[in-house]
């Protein structure tokens, strides 16, 4: 912890800030974790090498260019990281149970740990854990239902990833070798500025958001480029799946949003780093505008995680109650006014700073204004399961899981946005308790729906239903649990981010609080079974098809998992769902008569070596040790000129490859022994 | 951009019209010297008052920014250009808000907080 | 909103494949991408405009804008820009003639011309510095440098990416791929310009007012 350690303030020529003090060899709590993630990464890497695995993984996976594969390491990084992040939750939800100062002390969490765990808590899930499960999806997903056969740009988005990685890393390793920011998770000057964060915990925090936030940048380029050029030919903007419309405005978002991301935090990291006087509280220093461009980001970052979820679920809702998505114009307009908007209500995470009636009465009415679109869309997906012949297979339960906690999340942002109620309610735990019902709610229950729709798309084979539904109501009902103390607590005076209190009637709240936390600990254990146990039993819930749900969009069209083509032939779009046309038409799994051959990236080495000279760069820069920063700087540069000059980057798959990749393909479908494929097809003949 | 309907049905970047001429390149450049010209020469030598300088010199740019687009970069509303023009429309809306909103916000907020005064 | 959509007949011969699949064109991917990219950097530089607007009187001890600012200076530096980029239209010009020899002069004329803006920019810095008004002498300059100093940055990129372009050419003539190399590269360059219209409007211009 900071308060151990003696802050290096001139920094050694070779060593920078690093000496032996800043490994925390002292805190058992930390000594002992290092040990179980040495032992295990040992375990791991031994065991890859002891099967001879490095050579398949660096060909197959980490030089990879192909979005379904980025994609599955997104989602595995994601979960990965969901395990910090929840850890984090745990300790803090025991720590507040039991940290009702008495003479026996205050829980078990000293101050200087429970703000560092507070904090990381808030970064990892929003940008480690939230993030890359969306973009993971889109990765998967987008250029499936778009009929395209890569991303626009496959070499950065390899590159997204690997930055996004060396992020996540480096955020890691502020565990083992110093400190993180103890600031909150958005870092407000004066706390994080050097006079009160003089250590390298905020520096941690920028360098980490600062490399993964570039790849976050490129990703929405990308995607935005992808979406645009690339649909199937006779597919308008009109017939794009709606998933695919969500991604567009997310990406949109991403593109005019995360700039203002990198630059606050470059402006914060040259206050501190060369005593520029941005935000500073004297010398012309304005504190108040680092708030102010945080959430003119961060606002629409908001939008960013929640907009693809709402995708997911009209894509969902659609498939499950077996009929057309009720009302597609009005989703994708209201997925539109929503981007727009969302990008003039920034001050109402700040009504309290003071900026007087005007500027607030503006804020607090556009913010209730965004809840018209935002409720237009739940009548959409009612309407569409109103009438319907809805199955209620496990993404269902996520998606009515999400109805009951939206609403209510929605609902309490409304009362928030009213600026003389969040004069009562700012910073208290009623809107911690919002905040996570619409992210956990909204987005989180969002992915899981998703992972769990196109799990069997990526693998081939479909998760358990059973553990499936068990995990969305351990989820849905442990948020419940978890959560609704937190608004009584709010209304009760219960302020954000305590370390202890001194008020016995929160004690009994943050008691079932945690309560909430276990059951949700449960769902979480639940799901990770549930992979373990559905990659166990994959045989008997392959899908032979490629099509499990009866899907009605291009994606389901393709094998699972899809060749890494994707399309043999490009498809022609005709209608909205694509894919229930051709099954209305009697045309699906037709074999085409013949195939052409296929232009396709090639893998690079580029996206890992370059990310891994930024994670230097940055590790250098946390540590002041800048010979290694401007070495790292000048590897990145060089390694991605010396790409530059690298003309073998693509080639062609000949046709004779791709039809006899087909023909099999073909042949294991006129096998199958899944009935649901002829009997969807007479079903379909019968209805024409 | 413009440079993008120079390209063919096959996807071969061909030369064209579309790259501009020279003619279209001088008429960009003497009108860029003459709208820097003005601002610079109303300031130096002191003419008009404040407010008139301030709205010439926002007026010039604008016509600046506009001449380099048209000249330079070749935009017009041609439907190749359709998302090019679309997204730098969003952009500019969204600069527009980011820009004014921020000055406003902390305007009020400088001027409550008595910072500055 | 009909609960029972039933999709228009398809016209005959469909078979729900595209028959004929034409060729992708990439480069125009890339240039539309880079497109995408130089918005995304108009953001970057409004929040640094705004950044600017806010902290611009915040002086406290150090020397104003108006003490400091030599517009004839800002004259000369603004002239190389502009000038700069008309050599880089009639190098694309050159590009598309094919005319290499002229493409490598206009380009050479280009490079030089961003190096005299830098060398003018880091001077005017290092001139502002020794009169008191550096980087960390108060939120105004800090504004000043880091809206500035960003945009005098993206130039030097540009510059090195001229340079890398340069040996690409060389070695490999006017491909697809370096033909669509020089366009982003112009698009750069052409909207670094842009911005520094807005620079000795906002920052200069009004500046000295």
């Amino acid at each position: 912890m900071a308060s151990n350690h003696t802050v290096v303030t001139e920094p050694h020529a070779v060593f920078g800030k690093l000496t032996f003090d800043s490994i925390p060899y002292h805190d058992p709590v930390l000594v002992t974790t290092f040990g179980v993630v040495v032992i295990g990464s040992i375990g791991i890497l031994g065991a890859i090498t002891y099967f001879g695995r490095w050579r398949y993984l660096w060909d197959e996976w980490f030089t990879s260019v192909d979005h379904k594969k980025i994609g599955i390491m997104y989602i595995i990084t994601a979960l990965i990281m969901l395990i910090r992040g929840f850890s984090d939750a745990l300790l803090m939800r025991s720590q507040q149970a039991i940290a009702l100062a008495d003479a026996s002390g205050a829980g078990y969490l000293p101050p200087e740990h429970y703000d560092q765990i507070f904090t990381a808590h808030g970064v990892i899930m929003i940008f480690f854990v939230a993030m890359p499960l969306i973009v993971g999806l889109m990765n998967i997903v987008v250029p499936l239902q778009i009929g395209a056969r890569d991303v626009a740009f496959p070499f950065l988005n390899s590159l997204s990833f690997w930055l996004f990685v060396a992020g996540a890393l480096m955020l890691n390793m502020s565990l083992f070798l110093g400190e993180f920011a103890a600031t909150g998770w958005l870092a407000y000057p004066p706390l994080s500025g050097l006079e009160y964060s003089p250590w390298v915990g905020v520096d941690y925090w920028l360098w980490s958001l600062q490399i993964s936030g570039i790849g976050t940048l490129l990703t929405g380029v990308n995607f935005v480029v992808t979406i645009l050029r690339m649909r199937a030919p006779g597919m308008t903007l009109m017939q794009m799946p709606v998933f695919t419309w969500t991604s567009l405005c997310a990406n949109a978002l991403i593109v005019v949003a995360f700039p203002i991301l990198t630059v606050t935090i470059t402006l914060l990291t040259l206050d501190r780093y060369l005593g520029t006087h941005f935000f500073t509280g004297d010398m012309g220093g304005n504190q108040m505008m680092y708030v102010n461009l945080i959430w003119a980001w961060g606002h629409p970052e908001v939008y960013i995680l929640i907009l693809p979820a709402f995708g997911i679920f009209s894509e969902i809702t659609a498939t499950f109650s077996r009929k057309r998505l009720f009302g597609y114009k009005s989703l994708v307009w209201a997925t539109a006014c929503i981007m727009l908007l969302s990008f003039v209500v920034w001050l109402h995470h700040f009504f309290t700073m003071g900026a007087g009636a005007a500027v607030n009465a503006f804020f607090g009415i556009a913010t209730m204004v965004i809840s018209i679109p935002t409720g237009v869309k739940l009548f959409n997906w009612i309407f569409t399961m109103y009438k319907g012949r809805v199955e209620y297979s496990s993404p269902m339960w996520w998606t009515v899981g999400f109805f009951l906690t939206f609403a209510i999340g929605g609902m309490t942002g409304v009362m928030l946005a009213i600026p003389a109620a969040n004069y009562v309610l700012h910073n208290s735990l009623f809107l911690v308790a919002h905040f996570h019902n619409v992210i956990i709610g909204g987005a989180v229950f969002g992915y899981f729906a998703g992972i769990t729709y196109w799990w069997p798309k990526a693998t081939g084979f479909t998760l358990n239903e059973t553990l499936g539904k068990c995990a969305a109501a351990l989820w849905t009902v442990g948020f419940f649990v978890a959560f609704m103390p937190l608004y009584i607590l709010g209304f009760m005076g219960m302020t954000r981010r305590l370390n202890y209190y001194d008020n016995p009637e929160w004690n009994f709240w943050l008691q079932v609080a945690a309560v909430g936390a276990l059951i949700i600990l449960a769902g979480i254990l639940v799901q990770f079974y549930q992979i373990f146990a559905s990659i166990r039993d994959q045989k008997r819930n392959l899908d032979t098809t490629g099509d499990p749900w009866d899907g009605r969009t291009l994606e389901w069209s393709t094998s699972s998992p899809p060749p890494f083509y994707n399309f043999a032939k490009l498809p022609a779009v005709r209608d909205r769902d694509h894919w229930t046309d051709m099954k209305e038409l009697g045309l699906a799994h037709r074999e085409p008569d013949h195939y052409e051959r296929i232009h396709m990236p090639r893998n690079t080495w580029a996206g890992v070596v370059i990310s891994a000279f930024a994670m230097v760069m940055g590790m250098a820069m946390v540590w002041h040790i800048w010979w290694l920063a401007i070495a790292g700087t000048l590897g990145m540069l060089g390694s991605w000129i010396a790409f530059s000059f690298d003309k073998n980057r693509d080639y062609y798959v000949e046709a004779d490859e791709v039809a006899a990749i087909e023909a099999a393909r073909y042949r294991a479908l006129r096998e199958s022994p899944d009935e649901q494929d002829t009997e969807m097809e007479e079903r379909y003949a019968l209805s024409i | 951009m413009a440079q993008l309907h120079s390209v063919d049905e096959t996807g071969h970047l061909h030369g064209g019209a579309a790259h501009g001429s020279v003619r279209e390149y001088l008429v960009g450049l003497l009108l860029s010297v003459v709208l820097t010209a003005i601002p610079f020469g109303m300031v130096m030598g002191g003419f008009g008052s404040e407010g008139l300088a301030i709205t010439l010199i926002l007026l010039c740019a604008i016509a600046q920014v506009m001449v380099q687009l048209i000249f330079f970069l070749h935009m017009n509303g041609s439907s190749q250009q359709s998302w090019n023009t679309a997204s730098a429309a969003f952009v500019v809306v969204l600069v527009g808000i980011l820009i004014v909103g921020s000055i406003w916000i902390m305007q009020h907020l400088n001027h409550n907080m008595l910072l500055g005064h | 909103m009909s609960f029972d959509y039933v999709a228009p007949p398809a016209a005959p011969g469909y078979t729900g494949f595209a028959e004929k699949e034409h060729h992708h064109d990439q480069g125009g991917d890339t240039v539309f991408g880079f497109w995408i990219y130089i918005l995304s950097d108009c953001i970057l530089f409004a929040t640094l405009f705004a950044t600017f607007a806010v902290l611009r009187n915040n002086f406290v001890d150090a020397p104003t804008a108006a003490e400091l600012f030599e517009l004839d200076y800002v004259l000369a530096e603004t002239a190389l820009l502009l000038l700069s980029s008309f050599t880089f239209g009639m190098a694309m010009l050159c590009a598309t003639h094919r005319k290499m020899r002229g493409l490598f002069q206009w380009l050479g004329l280009t490079f030089l011309l961003g190096a005299g803006f830098l060398a003018m920019e880091i001077n005017e810095f290092v001139h502002f510095t020794h009169e008191g008004a550096s980087p960390w002498s108060a939120g105004a300059w800090s504004a000043f440098y880091g809206l500035v100093g960003t945009h005098g940055l993206h130039v030097f990129a540009g510059m090195l990416w001229m340079m890398v372009l340069w040996l690409q050419l060389r070695r490999d003539g006017l491909t697809e791929n370096n033909e669509v190399r020089l366009m982003c590269l112009s698009l750069f360059w052409h909207f670094l310009d842009i911005i520094w219209i807005c620079v000795f409007s906002v920052v200069y211009l009004m500046g000295v007012l």
